[in-house]
């Protein structure tokens, strides 16, 4: 079922990129109330829906334990004199894919749904804001941003996200199954002499948790395919892995991908304050007679054609030499961060190396020099902030879709988890049996929206596939 | 050369439970109708199991009789044991089923056809459908229709012409019944099957596909040694189907079932035997219902169950004859024979009648509007069987509409179509008519998303008000659903409003129940929601109560305790009414919206939905198709 007209949406109305402001487009019959919820006036009272139509106001964004957000200009429109023709709400944020995607996320929270594309588009048509004779063209653009969006959002998702997701639903229609089979054959079965109620609650805690893993690694750009790419370089033994797994964080939730597509390059997805990297760690790179080393050295060489963002990990505590020189052949004019790692051992790295390392690059890339230590993590911090600056400076390039896919997946696995807490509810206090399937069936199908699957007669073919149902 | 040749308004073909509903609606809005069996012995016959109601089926029942339909009403007169089902389970799943004399059922339905004003009864078969190309427009709806029906012509050649035609064929179209090698071309019961009628929709154009399904023997029960076997017996006290039945009136003495089982040696037989099963010989083409499969498919398909449950069921209570539900089978009669004495208590059975499977044709009712009505023949309606479904009530309530819509066809009003949110009736319809059905479809309670608010309890007040609308229920009846509603809305009111304090009194009766103390004044709503108590028990602490009839208690008890999930429901309703709503106008050329994927843009011309809602539905329209299409229709608007 596809939701209709004037419930709220919301989107960034703006690039997603480093623009010097961003906008956050709300448009439904709620949309004053809900911004309401998160915009405190510069006295820090909510007085949103106070407003006349089309004023402009200075405030704050906050989180919900009130802390700010952003500091924000929000305009308040009331429909019909708006673009969708509906009550609209924009709020201006620094620009830069974090505020906005925070801010978006709040409102989300708060109750809004993130907007289909060209749904604004769609609504401005729907209420007569655009002329007739635009019809065609409206119609065109939303098939082809629905399109491409279902495709990429697809595509976009790991391979073992995927397939765990599938795993949950197959888990749910399970037990949907068997309880819509009892209902509907009470003399088959009987429920309460099997204990049904524990069983089924231990089951909706484990997918619970199951589900609230994959929110994190949605916060944490985890579940995507896709992302800036980035690959981990240097000479074998200098700390490519241990840079990696600082950067995932050992106490995090990871999705596993399926094991045995890379033998040689480890990839992770990562965010750093929601800017998603694809990190692809390689093999140690020296020259060799190895056949199989090598092979691992001409993919590492692939990686590095096709990367936006190169880590060059250099050991400071051994001499720089041939290889290391081999390593900086291949990256030659990359856009790098320099890792000269190891800084908590005697540092035989000079400065003659250090301006020899720099001639490899155009210059800029002098400030993107970072002594660390994986060891005892220095260095860690700045490493984050030079390359948050890269990309608020336009350096790296952020595909918007990702960002997208990733809010709106998000969005449908906290529905499902909501659903979920609602289901251990109804078996916490004991409600009949046939109140469990409601939710249990709405966290099925917002789990399928994600892998782009339709419920369709799921149901009644688990039923009968599996019970020996009627007389 | 002379013939018969009569006028009336409508003609039904067919007087099972599809076939009577939709005649008596069609006279008792005052049209002249005739209603065609093969015989008339046959009206309103229980060819299959002996009961009505059960699981979502029940719901039917009190949504038909809450609508004007006659079903519950018949099966009060005439059941002879009842049972609520799932009476531990949700208000929303609770199922009334009710084991009918069948002789009776039929006898009593047959003297409410008689009774009938406007109702003529016709024993003929009806061979061919008279139709004319339609010229121009028609005023009224299906705009898009190419012919429009005249009237039927039956075998001795009478002609009927009529303003709107219902079919209500069930599983006598071209029917052939199997039992082993043995094909008899029958229609159920040994009775005359029709075998002209398919033809002759064919030749409208009208698509026919093949279904089947099967039914048990029937035992002599003084062979039959029941000490073998659990005794199952009605409830203590029962509860009609009808809203217009006093309660007090079926305190029956009820009769009793049996339940027994199948075992290892049963499914030995089965398997030693399947080459002769006409299913797996592949001499029965039509694909049957799994809901109710035969011993033979359970067997196979449920290897690893050991045993399977057999209900011994009673007819009716003036004859020995008892219903074997659960072992239907088309195996031939000597593996009947063995496999059913392996059955405990059957040792030394003789079998009256034998289990057979039958297959016939019916329409896919992909053709139908949600009216009923063929979407390419003006004033062709069809209900029950003939359109994919299985079952008694499924049948009866098609019927009802067809008639109702029928009807007002013939008045030139508006058809009356329900939705999911409204009915299972209307869920019923709208997947047969919008879902690819590949089965006969069986109702079931999985398959209604509001289902907590489709209860069978409040059939009367979701569908009074539509049945009284539509002629079929009178005023009287009406008012009194209104004042009903109006009880249970003040004392819902009431109990919202009635704060209890935390008086020591109060506190008391609160540990008495087994229930948490109160911390400050709570209404009495509130506590209704604790599940340790309920309405009756607060009566101790709620001194301003007035007495109220039991089921406007039962309303009130329904509506408060579940409260937040009805809220949520009714919140999901809105937005799928919203799209409901939206209207697609019927002669739409789909071709037309170039940017509509071609999937998507044949599967909305075959299926012409009639909304929006509609057409989200249907398997192969994305959600982008559908924002296309609602972009389309504002345009196309804009230029009419």
């Amino acid at each position: 079922m596809y939701a209709a007209g004037t419930d709220t949406i919301a989107a960034v109305a703006t690039a997603m990129s480093d623009s010097g402001i961003g906008i956050i487009r709300v448009s439904g019959d709620e949309s004053i109330e809900l911004v309401d919820a998160v915009y405190r006036n510069a006295e820090g009272n909510r007085t949103l829906t106070k407003y006349d139509s089309h004023t402009i106001h200075y405030g704050f964004i906050v989180d919900k334990d009130e802390t700010v957000i952003d500091e924000v200009m929000v305009s308040v429109m009331k429909g019909p004199k708006s673009y969708t023709m509906e009550d609209t709400v924009e709020i201006n944020c620094h620009g830069g894919v974090l505020m906005m995607r925070r801010i978006l996320d709040r409102v989300v929270e708060a109750g809004a749904r993130i907007a289909d594309p060209g749904e604004f588009t769609k609504r401005a048509f729907l209420n007569g804001r655009i002329d007739l004779s635009e019809a065609e063209a409206v119609m065109d653009i939303i098939h082809a941003k629905n399109d491409f969006s279902l495709k990429s959002s697809v595509k976009q998702l790991k391979g073992s996200v995927s397939s765990l997701i599938r795993e949950i639903r197959e888990d749910m229609i399970h037990e949907i199954a068997f309880i819509e089979a009892t209902l509907d054959d009470p003399e088959h079965f009987d429920l309460e002499a099997e204990g049904y109620d524990k069983i089924l609650l231990k089951k909706v805690k484990t997918i619970k948790k199951k589900i609230k893993n994959l929110i994190d690694s949605a916060e944490d750009g985890r579940i995507l395919s896709e992302g800036i790419r980035t690959v981990i370089v240097g000479k074998p033994n200098v700390g490519k892995s241990s840079l990696l797994n600082a950067l995932v964080g050992e106490d995090r939730a990871i999705v596993t991908d399926v094991a045995g597509t890379t033998r040689d390059i480890l990839e992770e997805n990562i965010s750093i304050d929601g800017i998603v990297f694809r990190i692809l760690d390689t093999a140690g790179i020296r020259s060799t007679e190895d056949i199989v080393e090598k092979i691992g050295v001409d993919k590492a060489k692939n990686a590095v054609e096709d990367a936006d963002l190169i880590l060059y990990v250099a050991d400071s505590s051994v001499s720089f030499d041939e290889n290391d020189k081999a390593v900086l052949e291949m990256i030659a004019g990359k856009n790098t961060i320099v890792l000269l790692n190891k800084s908590d051992l005697t540092n035989v790295m000079t400065e003659e190396n250090i301006q020899f390392i720099a001639s490899y690059f155009d210059g800029s890339e002098k400030n993107r020099i970072i002594r660390t230590s994986m060891k005892d993590r220095s260095g860690i911090d700045l490493f984050i902030r030079t390359v948050k600056e890269m990309f608020f400076h336009g350096d790296l390039m952020y595909n918007d879709e990702v960002f997208i896919t990733n809010a709106r997946h998000k969005e449908a696995l906290q529905n499902t988890y909501d659903s979920l807490v609602q289901v251990q509810k109804s078996i916490e206090e004991n409600m009949p049996e046939d109140f469990y399937t409601i939710d249990l069936m709405s966290a099925y199908e917002k789990l399928g929206s994600i892998i782009g699957e339709a419920v369709e007669d799921d149901l009644i073919n688990e039923i009968f596939s599996r019970f020996c149902m009627g007389k | 050369m002379s013939e018969i040749r009569e006028k009336v308004d409508i003609c039904v073909v067919g007087a099972g439970h599809s076939g009577c509903e939709a005649a008596l609606a069609c006279a008792r809005l005052g049209l002249e109708t005739v209603i065609f069996t093969v015989s008339v012995d046959s009206i309103a016959l229980m060819p299959c199991n002996p009961n009505i109601g059960g699981t979502s089926k029940g719901h039917l029942v009190r949504e038909i009789d809450a609508l004007g339909g006659e079903m519950g009403k018949n099966i009060d007169k005439t059941f002879i044991q009842s049972k609520m089902l799932n009476r531990s389970k949700g208000p929303a799943v609770h199922s009334l089923r009710a084991q009918a004399d069948k002789a009776e059922y039929s006898r009593q339905m047959r003297k409410v056809l008689e009774d009938q004003e406007h109702l003529t009864i016709k024993q003929a078969e009806v061979c061919e459908i008279l139709t004319q190309d339609c010229e121009g427009s028609d005023p009224l709806q299906n705009g898009a229709a190419a012919k429009r029906i005249l009237g039927v012509k039956t075998y001795t050649g009478a002609v009927y012409e009529c303003k709107a035609l219902i079919l209500c064929t069930g599983t006598y179209l071209k029917a052939r019944c199997l039992c082993g090698e043995a094909i008899t071309y029958t229609g159920p019961n040994g009775l005359q099957p029709a075998n002209h009628l398919s033809d002759s929709l064919r030749s409208l154009g009208i698509e026919l596909r093949r279904f089947k399904t099967g039914t048990p023997a029937r035992m002599d029960g003084r062979t039959i040694d029941y000490s073998k076997m659990e005794e199952q017996f009605g409830d203590e006290k029962i509860i009609p189907f009808s809203f217009s039945t006093d309660p007090k009136d079926v305190q029956i003495d009820q009769a009793s079932c049996w339940l027994t089982y199948t075992n290892e040696k049963t499914h030995e037989i089965i398997r030693a035997n399947l080459d002769r099963s006409p299913i797996y010989a592949g001499i029965i083409e039509g694909t049957g219902p799994r809901y109710c499969p035969s011993i033979e498919d359970k067997v196979v398909k449920f290897a690893d169950k050991e045993r399977h449950q057999v209900f011994i069921e009673p007819e009716g209570l003036h004859t020995h004859e008892m219903y074997i539900g659960g072992m239907s089978s088309s195996l031939p009669e000597d593996v009947q024979l063995a496999m059913y004495r392996t059955v405990p208590g059957l040792e030394h059975c003789k079998i009256v009648r034998n289990a057979y499977a039958i297959e016939y044709d019916c329409i896919d009712p992909r053709q139908l509007y949600p009216s009923l009505e063929f979407k390419d023949i003006k004033g062709l309606f069809s209900g029950g069987q003939l359109n994919g479904s299985s079952g008694y009530e499924e049948a009866a309530a098609q019927g009802l509409i067809a008639g109702i819509n029928a009807a007002r066809y013939v008045m030139g009003k508006e058809p009356v179509i329900l939705d999911r949110s409204q009915a299972y009736i209307g869920v019923l319809i709208d997947d047969l008519v919008t879902k690819e059905n590949k089965e006969p479809y069986r109702m079931m309670t999985s398959r209604a998303e509001y289902r907590l608010l489709l209860r069978q309890d409040n059939a009367d007040l979701r569908l009074r008000r539509i049945g009284y609308e539509v002629g079929l229920v009178s005023e009287q009846v009406y008012k009194a659903t209104l004042d009903k509603q109006e009880m249970i809305d003040k004392e819902i009111e009431r109990l919202k409003n009635t704060v209890i304090g935390a008086s020591k009194e109060n506190q008391d009766f609160l540990k008495s129940c087994g229930s948490a103390a109160l911390k400050t004044g709570a209404a009495l709503a509130e506590l209704m929601c604790r599940p340790e108590l309920t309405y009756e028990t607060l009566k101790a602490i709620d001194d301003k109560r007035v007495p109220l009839p039991d089921d406007v208690i039962e309303q009130v008890e329904i509506e408060i305790k579940y409260e937040g999930y009805i809220a949520r429901q009714l919140h999901q309703i809105e937005q799928f009414k919203k799209m409901e709503k939206k209207r697609i106008p019927a002669d739409l050329d789909y071709d037309d919206i170039g940017s509509l994927r071609l999937e998507a843009r044949q599967k909305l011309s075959m299926y012409k939905p009639l909304s929006i809602g509609q057409a989200s539905r249907i398997s192969g329209v994305s959600p982008a198709d559908i924002a296309v299409l609602m972009i389309y229709l504002e345009k196309y608007k804009g230029k009419k």
